[in-house]
């Protein structure tokens, strides 16, 4: 009996925001142990149906929501995320909920500190009694090996792998006793595919312990992979809940983005000119310290008007390339961009030297949050060329008008969502942030665009039109690009020639059109 | 060689000063007895101001400047226990418990007003140590004897405010010179050097056996102890040491009480409102969602604080032995701060050894400084001005030095991986 009980059952639920309908009629039933995917696109719907699951008080304060929602056969309304947990549900948040300077241990028992008696709380009372760190040392370990994961509780977080970082995440949620039913929200966003496999791994794990998980992800291939069911949401509503037995890979991108993804046909390449190419960039030798993405001596050219994809697997160098040839981080060897040689570790020269760069790191290095899209667009236009001045006496005014032209010129030409040139880029979502990132570059009027990872944590109907959009400059203005990703699948959609890095060095250069079997030796390190 | 170099860079800040320090005790040309005396006699009034910075380092709030308040705080009690007439130790013990309430008060309003300005809470907390000293003034030159009518003789000649300097009378030395069955807890060095030899021995003793630290610090920690007892029994005999035996006299009780506050802060982080401290030091936000109260947490590391300075405040005067009622409170921010700065602390970071190292060194400095400059320039008006030259100095190279130090840290980490 206790088998046919679902751990989560949500029923005709439906959610609007202020006279907007968000969800409507979403129902599913996740039974014990099982493995039960949820996907869509930005905006289906997914954020709201998991804050409604866990009682977060922004649905309270909104209106609540319709429908009901039964744990293990009861009908419960959850009020609070401490309910929440309470009722067994652990969630794994998207961006880390880790504390940089402690210990694997302290972050697994983050405020949940197994205490002891100690002196002061003699005195003091209960709120001074002494954290057990002994007993967080073994209760760790013990969630730990639960995952089969080999990690030291006494390591300092900070100093660990991202993917480390989500193993810590997970064992914190199975620590909390009683959990039935973990949500993980994009566990593998931002994580190398190899990283992703152990995640995975750790999932059926799960499952195989007795204990359901909710996963939300963009990635069909895992769905393919660890799922039992999947749920597909878009515009709020319930699409359609397949058996993973039943249906493709195909089946979910199409109910997912609703228009059948068209292969973007980009192969026209005109093979027989490989000969007498002019070469854009030539690099010998070169090598870069980037942390975790050190590249040992590479020779490549790039030759003019192609796009050029570097792949590989995470770890072994390709981020670095880009990066070196930017120097951003400390590069040695030689690079020539159209036979002048390059002035390397400096972003100024490389920029002069007509190179742009969409960084991998979107975050970080991408764009100033809190600007102004326009702005964010112009400002290394204004900053290297001199652009969007105008003069006025003896004194430089930025343009205004112009910049606002351009900024809207691109909004549309990108399809950027957003409200308008004026917008704080931070309140866009992660795809249209790309869009972005991608005309600043293009702004500076780049010879060679150098773009990392643009497709990296944004869904899979952004991806396809940042891709076309890649694809589309190379044709309409013959910009040569290096294209870097670990989506082998992009890769082949868009570039002429792909080179796989491996040890930090180039593997091999194929064909996008080159089997599957060559692309996998050349990722193992063998030609 | 390398692991030399790691130790000198990591400790480039009180390498630097213990150098300058020397010069200076070189170049002062004091007798090292009379240095001594006076380290003893200065450390045991700011040590413990010193110490109140630290949990709100550890909470992620900076170096709290706002310890001003607690040292009104301090002097609050001391006026009042003054117009009291209540002499003595009690004098001074009911001085600390009005202290610790006012301090209690004036520090969860500081950490209310801190909580609103987070991110900048070294800059508010200063301001808000001249804002309260507006207020401080106007109480005790305006409403004792203006608004509130009593008589006292502390009360200047006009019967509205209390006077410039305060003599603390029989309050001074209260707690320096406890007599303990007619025999003073003021004892010459060598005396205090086997006492305290022991109390740290079997204070690590304690942690090794019991507490089961068994790492090679506190290892040489419980040695160091050890060795302490023989070197004050066999030093106490020596003629040569004379000098010492008569000029160095340390104040155990007032000790006592210091390496007992350094034990509270030590085992205090280790509770669970010293785990959620840190939590909350390193980040907030993650501290917040993981349901620890932040809010709360940097008021309670803002009230102990400010407490710790008010007794700290206390402590100071009763050794001094006149109170500077309008300015003895307005360089405690930066003094202490520079001193913590001087032992290695960072506003990141900060831990007991450091505050103790910095109080040490700083007020070596602070000491040895204007009779060394009157002696290299041939000019007596030079030495005042050194010193505040090297007070604020100090500020400023010890927090160069770190951000150096930060970002040479950076650079190694990214060529490690």
């Amino acid at each position: 009996m206790a088998e046919n009980t679902p751990v989560l059952s949500m029923k005709n639920i439906g959610k609007a925001f202020s006279g907007n309908q968000v969800l409507q009629d979403v129902s599913l039933d996740i039974m014990p142990g099982e493995i039960y995917a949820l996907c869509g696109e930005n905006g289906a719907g997914k954020s709201t149906l998991m804050n409604i699951l866990f009682g977060m008080p922004v649905i309270a304060a909104t209106g609540g929501y319709t429908g009901k929602i039964y744990l293990e056969g009861e009908e419960t309304h959850i009020k609070s995320p401490q309910e929440a947990i309470e009722h067994g549900i652990g969630m794994v948040h998207q961006e880390f909920m880790l504390i940089p300077g402690f210990s694997v241990g302290e972050n697994i028992k983050l405020n949940r500190e197994p205490l002891k008696n100690g002196a002061l709380s003699r005195v003091f009372g209960k709120s001074l009694r002494n954290v057990d760190f002994d007993k967080i040392r073994e209760d760790s370990k013990q969630a730990l090996d639960k995952l089969g994961v080999e990690l030291d509780p006494e390591a300092d977080v900070q100093t660990l792998p991202v993917g480390y970082m989500q193993f810590v995440e997970i064992a914190r949620e199975l620590d909390k006793s009683s959990i039935k039913l973990l949500i993980l929200d994009e566990p593998t966003a931002v994580l190398a595919e190899s990283e992703a496999e152990i995640v995975l791994g750790i999932i059926k794990r799960l499952s195989q312990m007795g204990i359901a998980v909710l996963l939300i992800t963009h990635r069909i291939g895992e769905i393919m992979e660890v799922a039992d069911t999947v749920t597909i949401l878009r515009d709020g509503v319930n699409v359609k809940t397949m058996k993973i037995a039943d249906t493709t890979s195909g089946e979910i991108a199409e109910l997912m983005v609703g228009r059948e993804l068209v292969a973007s046909e980009n192969r026209e390449r005109s093979e027989h000119e490989d000969e007498n190419k002019e070469v854009a960039i030539s690099i010998r030798n070169m090598k870069v310290d980037m942390p975790g993405e050190r590249v040992n001596g590479i020779d490549l050219d790039v030759y003019k008007g192609e796009i050029l994809g570097i792949g590989g697997l995470a770890g072994q160098g390709k981020l670095g390339i880009a990066n070196g040839i930017m120097g951003v981080y400390p590069t040695t060897g030689e690079i020539t961009v159209f036979g002048q040689p390059l002035k390397l570790n400096s972003p100024k020269d490389s920029i002069a030297a007509k190179l742009a760069f969409v960084s991998e790191d979107r975050k970080r290095q991408g764009f100033a949050p809190d600007l102004s899209i326009e702005l964010n667009m112009v400002v290394p236009a204004m900053a290297n060329h001199d652009e969007f001045f105008k003069k006025i006496g003896p004194f430089r005014q930025v343009d205004r008008k112009k910049v606002q032209e351009t900024a809207e010129k691109y909004i549309q030409e990108f399809q950027i969502r957003c409200t308008g040139p004026k917008q704080e880029v931070r309140s866009l979502s992660g795809g249209n942030q790309q869009k972005v990132c991608i005309a600043k570059a293009i702004l500076l009027k780049p010879d060679v665009l150098l773009v990392s990872e643009p497709t990296r944590g944004i869904d899979i109907g952004a991806k396809s039109i940042v891709l076309e959009t890649i694809s589309r400059i190379n044709r309409e203005t013959g910009v040569t690009i290096i294209f870097t990703s670990s989506e082998l699948g992009e890769l082949r959609q868009i570039c002429h020639r792909i080179a796989i890095v491996s040890g930090g060095r180039v593997a091999d250069v194929l064909k996008p059109d080159a089997s599957n079997e060559e692309f996998g030796l050349a990722m193992g390190g063998g030609k | 060689m390398g692991k030399v170099k790691g130790i000198l860079g990591k400790n480039a800040v009180p390498i630097l000063f213990a150098v300058i320090c020397a010069l200076g005790v070189y170049y002062s040309g004091t007798g090292i007895p009379t240095i001594l005396a006076d380290l003893v006699n200065r450390f045991d009034r700011n040590a413990l101001l010193v110490l109140s910075l630290i949990l709100p380092v550890i909470s992620g709030m900076g170096l709290n400047f706002g310890i001003v308040l607690g040292a009104m705080s301090g002097q609050v009690g001391l006026i009042l226990v003054s117009i009291w007439e209540i002499p003595g130790l009690a004098g001074i013990l009911a001085a600390m418990a009005i202290a610790a309430l006012v301090a209690a008060l004036c520090g969860f309003l500081a950490g209310k007003m801190l909580n609103q300005t987070k991110g900048q809470e070294m800059i508010t907390s200063m301001i808000l140590g001249f804002f309260s000293n507006g207020v401080y003034q106007f109480i005790f030159l305006f409403v004792a004897g203006g608004v509130i009518h009593f008589t006292s003789d502390i009360l200047l000649s006009t019967g509205i405010g209390i006077k410039n300097t305060l003599e603390m009378g029989t309050m001074q030395y209260a707690l320096d010179n406890i007599q303990i069955g007619g025999f003073s807890t003021k004892v010459d060095m060598f005396t205090a050097l086997v006492f305290f030899g022991a109390l740290f021995t079997a204070y690590y003793l304690f942690r090794v056996l019991v507490k089961k630290n068994r790492e090679r610090k506190y290892w040489i920690r419980l040695i160091v102890s050890a060795v302490l007892i023989p070197a004050g029994l066999i030093g106490g005999q020596m003629k040569a040491l004379n000098m010492y035996k008569m000029m160095v006299r340390v104040p155990v009780s007032t000790y006592l009480l210091l390496f007992g506050a350094c034990v509270l802060v030590q085992a205090f982080t280790k509770t669970k409102l010293g785990q959620d401290m840190r939590a909350v030091g390193h980040d907030r936000h993650v501290a917040a969602s993981s349901g620890i109260h932040v809010d709360k947490v940097r008021i309670q590391a803002i009230i102990i604080s400010t407490v710790m300075a008010a007794l700290g405040q206390i402590i100071f005067y009763q050794n001094l032995g006149t109170i500077d009622t309008y300015y003895g409170h307005e360089k405690v921010g930066t003094y202490c701060v520079a001193a913590i700065l001087i032992g290695g602390a960072s506003v990141r970071k900060a831990t007991i050894g450091q505050a103790i190292l910095g109080t040490l060194l700083f007020h070596l400095l602070f000491n040895v400084s204007p009779l060394a400059a009157q002696n290299l320039f041939s000019n007596s008006m030079v030495g005042g001005y050194f010193r505040m030259t090297i007070c604020y100095g100090v500020i400023a190279i010890s927090l160069i030095l770190h951000t150096w130090r930060s970002h040479v840290d950076r650079q190694k980490k990214s060529e490690e991986v």
